[in-house]
């Protein structure tokens, strides 16, 4: 690759935003105090008010002006984020639950979708038709990897379901939660 | 309507939504008429940001038609054309009021370290997002800014972000004239970060990634240097050697948690979820900069299990600089530099696609196929 610029200054707009001043601290150089702004208090009103289950975080006295009413909890998800938001956006117990919480929505949102009656067009979801039309060899060997290990590990899980002790039950859990992460995410 | 929907990691689809109602008095209804996918929608769309709920529709980026307005709605009316910054802000409380509208505090009940954005998961509000025929667009006299007459809305679909983004990461590296400035990341933010480098009066400006056609991109488009990573060693001993032995005086972190380029970080932050994402391109930053330099961070990190919270740090606009953008401070000035050809954003559009063909639209630009840089989606309503 050609990589010189040959006259920098000759590029259209060079040097029209420079400012000395421009030290990395915008905005702190305009920082209100709160002695100083004597409304530092203040919001917009009215407030916003639906029956949407709302969770707030712990972190703030009141629910924001107006807030998004997507997706309100339900099912275990629910309960999880709702656990979550106990704790604060400092802790780890907020964050973590709330990753799995999305993880058992997933499965709950293809329950959803069977109940009402849909199968989920996996393939179309994940828009292969795009990684078949512009890295079709590249796509053909990840499937078959992907076919590959999941072949193995039903052999594995297949070959010891004989030989169950607690200890192995466990393990198998584990795999099987591996693999339904690989799933979703190694693709 | 048609609305785009999250199913889980990396699965999108386009599917029936009930129409957005106006729920407080300055809500406005926008019929959008494009929207874009970023490279932030990539952390949403791999599940590495927590509190993303199935069901959700996605899309910071969009311009359209005020279809209706609450009682309270003056800025804009019924007919406008406008663009819709992609924070959610109320203009009035502390931090508004200081032009951080990318850090309201009356916009997100979910999360006080990050503002609302649109279409960006709980933890930024829960809003759903522009990827649809139609979006609730709150605080309609804040945002929400009409598209100057002459404007190709193309162009006015990346003055929600890209632009400003770009902008503002150069602006936060505190670029003074003749500096040596780093990019890390050549998707449509780097690429705008190296171009409005030049404005703040950059001497050289270096674009680092590992996909050749995005660095042929950028190298045409800024015009800048670029180095693939993957074939110059360690990134960090090569800026050094390239500058002297002294490092960059200013360093641009465009990645955020999706980088590629360490084993490490891949498999602990973006396999195993272990931390926000794999950190590479924030080590390189912090490593590759001057003593006395300043790393500015765009990138997107979620919450960490063994960093600090560099996220937070992003989010919350504190020093080491890093910040949400505040689109509505910025964007006087940058609607100048496009309407007089200083900026022309629109060449990043390389694909555009029907939003019926969502899913496919997330695989191309995540997979980074069919020298994909910025994809802007077409509900099929647009042009009604
Ligand atoms: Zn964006
Ligand atoms: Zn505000």
């Amino acid at each position: 690759m050609e990589n010189s610029i040959k006259d920098y200054k000759q590029i259209k707009g060079w040097g029209v935003d420079a400012d000395p001043k421009n030290d990395p601290t915008y905005p702190m150089r305009n920082r209100m105090n709160v002695s100083q702004d004597p409304d530092s208090k203040s919001h917009p009103s009215p407030m916003q008010h639906d029956d949407t289950e709302l969770l707030k975080s712990n972190e703030r006295p009141r629910v924001s002006t107006v807030y998004g009413t997507t997706v309100p909890p339900s099912g275990l998800s629910g309960m999880i984020r709702r656990l979550a938001f106990r704790y604060s956006e400092n802790e780890y117990r907020h964050w973590l639950p709330l990753l799995v919480a999305d993880r058992v929505q997933v499965v709950e949102g293809i329950l959803e979708d069977l109940a009402s009656g849909t199968v989920p067009n996996i393939f179309a979801e994940k828009g292969y038709a795009m990684e078949w039309k512009h890295n079709r060899t590249a796509f053909i060997t990840k499937m078959a990897a992907i076919a590959a290990v999941t072949a193995g590990v039903v052999v594995l899980l297949t070959s010891d379901s004989d030989k169950k002790n607690k200890n192995s039950r466990k393990r198998k859990g584990y795999k099987k939660g591996y693999r339904g992460y690989s799933d979703t995410h190694a693709l | 309507m048609l609305a785009m929907e999250y199913r889980g990691p990396k699965r999108v689809r386009a599917v029936q939504k009930p129409m957005p109602e106006i729920k407080h008095p300055q809500d406005a209804i926008v019929r959008v008429t494009r929207t874009c996918i970023c490279g932030s929608d990539l952390h949403l769309y791999n599940g590495n940001v927590p509190d993303t709920r199935v069901g959700s529709t996605f899309g910071h980026e969009f311009v359209g038609i005020v279809e209706e307005v609450g009682p309270d709605v003056t800025k804009i009316k019924v007919g406008d054309q406008v663009l819709v910054p992609f924070n959610v802000a109320c203009g009035e409380c502390h931090f508004c009021k200081q032009g951080m509208f990318g850090n309201c505090h009356e916009s997100n009940t979910m999360a006080t370290a990050v503002g609302a954005i649109f279409g960006y998961s709980h933890t930024a509000g829960g809003f759903d997002g522009g990827q649809a025929e139609y979006a609730r667009v709150p605080y309609a006299n804040v945002g929400p800014t009409v598209i100057p007459a002459g404007m190709d809305p193309d162009d006015a679909v990346l003055l929600t972000d890209v632009v400003p983004t770009g902008y503002q990461a150069a602006e936060m590296a505190g670029i003074q004239t003749g500096d040596t400035v780093v990019v890390f990341g050549a998707g449509p933010v780097g690429i705008m970060a190296a171009r409005c480098s030049w404005l703040f009066g950059a001497g050289r400006v270096i674009v680092l990634d590992n996909v050749d056609y995005r660095l042929e991109f950028v190298r045409n488009y800024a015009p800048c240097e670029v180095y693939n990573f993957d074939e110059i060693g360690d990134p960090v001993l090569f800026i050094k050697k390239i500058t002297d032995w002294m490092g960059a005086d200013c360093v641009i972190d465009a990645v955020g948690a999706e980088a590629t380029g360490n084993a490490m970080q891949s498999i602990t932050g973006r396999k195993l979820l272990l931390q926000a994402g794999s950190a590479t391109a924030l080590h390189w930053a912090i490593n590759s900069v001057k003593k006395g330099g300043v790393v500015s961070i765009v990138g997107v990190y979620g919450p960490t299990d063994n960093l600090v919270p560099i996220g937070n740090m992003m989010n919350k606009g504190l020093t080491m600089r890093g910040n949400q953008t505040s689109v509505k401070r910025l964007l006087p000035r940058l609607i100048d530099h496009v309407m007089n050809g200083t900026l022309n954003p629109k060449a990043m559009i390389t694909h555009r696609l029907p939003l019926e063909e969502v899913a496919d639209g997330y695989r191309m630009f995540s997979a980074k196929l069919d020298n994909c840089i910025k994809t802007v989606l077409i509900p099929p309503s647009a042009n009604k």
